[in-house]
């Protein structure tokens, strides 16, 4: 059995392991709660992109957009992860990528190149280590996402698809269900179709446009699109905390039950030491 | 009551305003609109500046700042979707470029073709050591 003093060094330590875990537990937990209302904050604005958005594609237009235009053959596609900036936040990234992996994998099997775009510095360095094809990147966007910072590599992918360099885009991350539960999501945002082919309305209407339809119609359509991501990053924000919350509970948890076997360890050993100085005490006196 | 219409002015980071009015005057690209109920659908861009809304039964109007963005009118709903971001084609080509260097940056010392078998072995390592967590918890209990 090991010394006394080896056990308490340990229980030491342990301790002070549980104290930082429970301090970013705490600090995951404050935090959350921002990010969940930034990520709410920002719903009403793609709510109602998307409303224009659906709109403009019920609208009899003359000019059709590129971005809603799908193509017939996919030989190169765009995708965009999503990704935390900082680890200790349980499968969060891993599912991610993991998902990223598995597609990218799918299309090399169909003769389709993959530029990829990155958020998050978890996922540069892993799409980095992979050798992937990245085209662009952002990271250290810290606790609040601002649009501007994701600006840049949004519109590689958009003048990528504009020019034809890219036949579709894609983006991975995490979506918040609750704070237990998030989900790795994978969808489609170029091109729009899918989601904008609604119903046409019977009726011949247009809008009028303001200056001309090309460059409102353009305005609009990257706006929509950059919202969509802000939201994703949004979301993969508040996941990132929640997830990270639980995980430090989960190990602070995880410390107090370890720091319970230690104690009864030590006096165990402390118990046993006693018992022997006595017998010893007891077997010399009678021998006298 | 006279006739309203609902407007509504959002931007990605937050909701600025949403509520009825009877008239609305929005700077857009091309001069500043006034907006009435039942107007004809319109989509433009906006300049920066401010919008003014006659709330119904208040004297005063009420003045929002936005610093450019969309507009939408629809026969009984505005809707402003305003920019956070100061924009430009020369601004956000001037971001890409950046966003591309960085990348590029990165991509100088890559090994030649994409290793799938070293992404799944890492990603494996992950997802086995995560595992091994959630079954010592389990066994503590």
């Amino acid at each position: 059995m090991a010394a006394g003093k080896e056990i308490r060094t340990k229980i030491k330590s342990v301790e002070n392991t549980r104290k930082i875990t429970k301090a970013m537990e705490m600090v995951a937990a404050s935090k959350m709660r921002k990010a969940q209302d930034r990520m709410k904050m920002a719903r009403p604005y793609a709510e109602k992109i998307g409303r224009v958005a659906a709109h403009f594609s019920q609208a009899h237009a003359e000019y059709r957009h590129p971005f809603v235009v799908a193509r017939g053959e996919i030989k190169r596609i765009g995708l965009l992860v999503v990704t935390t900036d900082k680890g200790l936040c349980g499968a969060l990234n891993t599912n991610a990528l993991r998902q990223a992996v598995s597609k990218m994998k799918e299309w090399e099997g169909r003769k389709i190149e993959v530029d990829v775009s990155v958020i998050g510095n978890k996922g540069l360095g892993f799409m980095q280590r992979m050798g992937a094809n990245i085209v662009s990147e952002v990271h250290g966007l810290g606790d609040t996402p601002h649009l501007e910072r994701m600006i840049g590599p949004v519109q590689v992918m958009l003048d990528a698809y504009k020019a034809g360099r890219i036949d579709a885009l894609y983006i991975i991350y995490a979506r918040f269900i609750n704070t237990m539960k998030q989900e790795s999501m994978f969808t489609q945002l170029l091109p729009l179709s899918a989601e904008l082919a609604m119903e046409k309305r019977d009726e011949h209407w247009d809008y009028i446009y303001e200056p001309e339809a090309r460059s409102v119609v353009d305005g609009l359509m990257v706006r929509y699109i950059e919202a969509l991501i802000y939201q994703a990053v949004a979301e993969n924000m508040a996941c990132e905390q929640s997830a990270r919350m639980v995980a430090m509970k989960a190990a602070s948890d995880n410390a107090k039950n370890v720091i319970g076997e230690l104690k009864l360890m030590y006096n165990k050993t402390r118990q046993a030491a006693i018992t022997q100085e006595l017998s010893e005490i007891v077997a010399g006196a009678s021998a006298v | 009551m006279a006739m309203t219409l609902h407007v509504d002015i959002v931007s990605a980071e937050a909701e600025i305003y949403s509520g009825l009015a009877e008239f609305v005057v929005v700077p857009a690209e091309m001069g500043e609109v006034g907006i009435y109920p039942r107007h004809a659908p319109l989509i433009s861009r906006i300049k920066p500046g401010s919008v003014r809304v006659k709330v119904p039964d208040q004297a005063e109007e009420n003045l929002i700042y936005v610093s450019g963005g969309i507009l939408e009118v629809q026969p009984g709903v505005v809707t402003i979707l305003s920019d956070t971001a100061i924009r430009g084609a020369d601004l956000d080509e001037e971001r890409a470029l950046e966003a591309k260097r960085q990348a590029e940056e990165l991509m100088k010392d890559r090994s030649s073709a994409m290793d799938y078998a070293k992404a799944q072995a890492e990603l494996a390592e992950a997802i086995a050591q995560l595992a091994a967590i959630q079954k010592l918890r389990k066994k503590g209990r």
